[in-house]
């Protein structure tokens, strides 16, 4: 009996109406931008969808002077449970346009619609939810009801919406307005959460969302009217912004990259424990900065859990983000894919042993196989760089001690994952690592309850649950 | 006590690891009394000695976080009692660094120990005050529990000698991290006498490390060194300069930093939660439920 085919499942394009051009959301109206404007191309085909403008340092202060407007005249003041209604107004406009924008996310950003449409947007209008009932509630959240002021908020291409919401809920949740910078590569989800913010009536300039590049998103952090600074994105600019803030009293959260340690132990179930690793690691095209990069085996299940993920690799479907069969979607960008390639060569020409899913990729657009290298050692820059991309890195080990020790020995700090039968060596292990998140027999699980956030390297500060208010409000500790 | 009688004159040493060592450098430095007459010799620790002083802090972090939070809060407490013990010790080297009466130099000691307890008793309360479950929408346990973030280098108040040095120290070692101190350049006394307290008591070598001597000339080593996770800035206090370089360094590896004030804090008031929670990670655990 032969292998069922797959048909193509396509969702439909028809719901997303990309404009010719975009401008800057500044004082809730949208107006062209003072620097040059860019183009965002959909990932997968290459297809440039829009010409979007860029923000230069005028624009940032006028949108900054707006938010502060806001934040003094409108927002600050309001009280808490009316704050919250423009919250949950928003929340429910996310849900009734769900699918709007997760074909739109899937167009831009180039992620699997099975993603978009089932983890992304659901999960934003979660988080608008959960942060609007607190708005009224934050004398008891521990941290005081005074907001900080306005937030500059610079957010990353690979969850382009679900960091919006990340920043914007609990920001305007605790009484701040945002001047908010989406990536070069994907803005047009913001774009259209901006249409959003209108669509809700919220008070004009208590969300300004400025498009742009790195030079936009400097004068957002260096601006002196920006009281609070938030970002996601690569450890090297997280330094440069810390270093950007020092002596002034901005207060600010970064949350940065990773190189997830993901542990599978003799007793791990092994089903599980392989789908675990497969999600760790080629959920969005491992452009995740909690992936499970580095999977440590022990080695006397190695070569077992090796030949079932192989296998399992085996099934993977790559190509068009919009059909929805597809498991791993286009790289983001051409710069993003040069930067896979390049590390993967540098693994390959430093001894370890590459192995790519057999698979299909589709001729224009940006893509990379899913891959793993075995024969990794710890001193191997895949084993300790971020490659933020589908490439799993395989290490062994003998003994409990020796797995936490591996998997502490990295600068960052952000996640780690434990398979194992044993509740009581979970526990253990658990505790060891040097890590904000820690995914037992499960992993890249988000909730807007439960906080995220790294040690070490992987930045400072806390986004979701109680703990993510603290950012948002003076009584906090950043 | 004869008027004929040549005192002994004291050479204050470091305190690293537990143990007693001088400057690597060799340099001390002279400590007058708030009157400006000769008190006592100070080690000036160097680059060398701060460095020493996180190998240490680094080597007893393990141990130290690992304790349960009941003993940490007795080791802590115990700190307390030998510290009362020792009251005319503290008294009189408050009055020769701040200049301050008798009476009000006991009422500064007083103060010092009773925060030291109060403190003490926050080791096994922390998490349930900071950490929280969170109900996540799924079949999952998820809770979000406070770590020590590591090491720590503290930057003690320049002028209040031991009741500020207590208020920054205490909230650092009592979550578990690991300390290395750089006291008051001008009035080291009681961070010396301290160190001699925690010797005689049970906090184990290397928790808590102290370093006399010039925060300008030590701290930008502690702020820049890769194996310190924070640094409190409260002893550059009023020197922004300082402060702003110290900030940028402490970037190079992400150090957690609790920056300077304008000026030195009132260490009456109540310190609330933040000096504790400035030092503190939150890890949050998931895993799924079911049968």
């Amino acid at each position: 009996m032969s292998i069922f085919e797959y048909a193509p499942a396509p969702e439909s394009r028809a719901v997303v109406d990309i404009k010719e051009s975009y401008g800057l959301f500044v004082n809730g109206e949208f107006t062209p931008g003072g620097g040059a404007s860019f183009k965002t191309v959909n990932p997968a085909t290459e297809e440039v969808l829009a010409e979007v403008a860029e923000a230069d340092a005028a624009d940032v202060d006028r949108a900054v002077k707006a938010a502060r407007k806001a934040y003094d005249k409108v927002w600050g003041p309001m009280p808490g449970r009316e704050r919250a209604k423009y919250l949950y107004r928003i929340a429910r406009i996310i849900q009734e346009r769900s699918r709007e924008l997760a074909v739109l996310e899937s167009i831009d950003n180039g992620k699997p619609i099975k993603e978009s449409r089932d983890v992304d947007v659901p999960t934003v209008a979660a988080h608008f939810f959960y942060y609007a009932g607190w708005a009224d509630k934050l004398e008891h959240s521990g941290y005081g009801t005074t907001p900080i002021g306005v937030a500059g908020q610079v957010i990353p291409w690979n969850f382009p919406l679900l960091m919006l919401a990340w920043k914007v809920a609990p920001a305007l949740a605790c009484g701040n307005t945002v001047v908010l910078k989406p990536a070069e590569t994907t803005p047009l989800t913001a774009l259209l959460f901006a249409e959003i913010c209108q669509q809700a009536d919220l008070p004009p300039g208590v969300v300004n969302i400025l498009t742009g590049a790195g030079e936009t998103g400097r004068a957002i952090v260096e601006h002196p009217g920006v009281d609070k600074v938030a970002f996601t994105g690569s450890t090297e600019v997280g330094k440069a912004i810390a270093r950007a803030v020092a002596g002034t009293d901005k207060r600010v959260t970064l949350e940065l990259g990773g190189k997830a340690a993901n542990i599978v132990f003799d007793d791990a179930p092994m089903d599980q424990a392989v789908e675990g690793i497969v999600n760790g690691i080629f959920f969005n095209q491992g452009h995740v900065c909690c992936a499970g990069s580095r999977l440590l085996v022990q080695e006397s299940v190695a070569e077992e859990v090796l030949e079932r993920l192989k296998r399992r690799m085996g099934t993977l479907r790559v190509g068009d983000p919009l059909d929805k069969n597809t498991d791993v979607g286009a790289i983001n960008s051409a710069g993003q894919l040069a930067r896979i390639r390049e590390l993967s060569d540098i693994g390959e020409a430093e001894g370890a042993e590459r192995w790519s899913a057999p698979c299909e990729l589709p001729t224009s657009g940006y893509w990379f196989a899913p891959t793993l290298f075995t024969g990794v050692s710890q001193a191997h820059r895949i084993a300790r760089e971020e490659i933020f991309g589908p490439v799993l890195s395989v290490l062994t080990f003998r003994t409990p001690s020796e797995a936490v020790e591996k998997a502490n020995n990295t600068p960052y700090g952000l996640s780690a994952g434990i398979w194992t039968e044993k509740g009581s060596r979970i526990l253990e292990v658990a505790g060891q690592l040097r890590a904000g998140v820690v995914w037992a027999n499960t992993f890249n699980k988000f909730d807007p309850t439960s906080p995220f956030g790294g040690y070490k390297e992987s930045g400072y500060g806390r986004e979701g649950g109680r703990h993510g208010l603290a950012a948002y409000l003076k009584g906090g500790q950043a | 006590m004869s008027k004929d009688r040549i005192d002994v004159r004291k050479t204050y040493k470091l305190f690293i690891g537990g143990a007693f060592p001088r400057s690597e450098s060799g340099y001390s430095y002279v400590v007058n009394d708030h009157k400006g007459a000769f008190v006592a010799n100070a080690a000036l620790a160097s680059r060398k000695d701060a460095r020493d002083a996180v190998v240490a802090a680094r080597k007893a972090f393990p141990s130290w976080s690992g304790r349960t939070a009941y003993n940490r809060a007795q080791v802590l407490y115990r700190v307390a009692e030998v510290m009362e013990d020792r009251r005319p010790q503290f008294v009189q080297a408050v009055q020769q660094s701040e200049g301050l009466s008798g009476s009000k130099a006991e009422g500064v000691v007083d103060a010092a120990v009773d925060r030291l307890v109060w403190y003490a008793g926050w080791a096994d309360k922390l998490a349930q005050v900071v950490g929280n479950a969170n109900p996540v929408a799924g079949p999952f346990f998820n809770l979000s529990t406070p770590e020590p973030t590591g090491v720590v280098a503290v930057l003690a108040p320049q002028r209040s000698s031991l009741l500020g040095l207590v208020s920054v120290l205490a909230p650092v070692v009592v979550s578990g991290n690991t300390a290395v101190l750089v006291s008051s350049y001008e009035r080291p006394l009681p961070a010396v006498n301290l160190a001699e307290v925690l010797a005689t008591s049970d906090v184990p070598g290397g928790v808590i490390n102290i370093l006399t001597g010039s925060a300008a000339t030590v701290a930008p080593w502690l702020a820049s060194h890769m194996d310190v996770n924070a640094i409190d800035l409260t002893g550059a206090a009023g020197d922004t300069a300082l402060a702003a370089e110290l900030e940028v360094a402490a970037a190079d590896n992400l150090k957690r930093v609790r920056r300077a004030p304008a000026a030195e804090p009132d260490w009456t008031l109540d310190p609330g939660l933040e000096p504790m929670t400035a030092f503190l990670e939150i890890k949050t655990v998931w895993h799924p439920m079911g049968v």
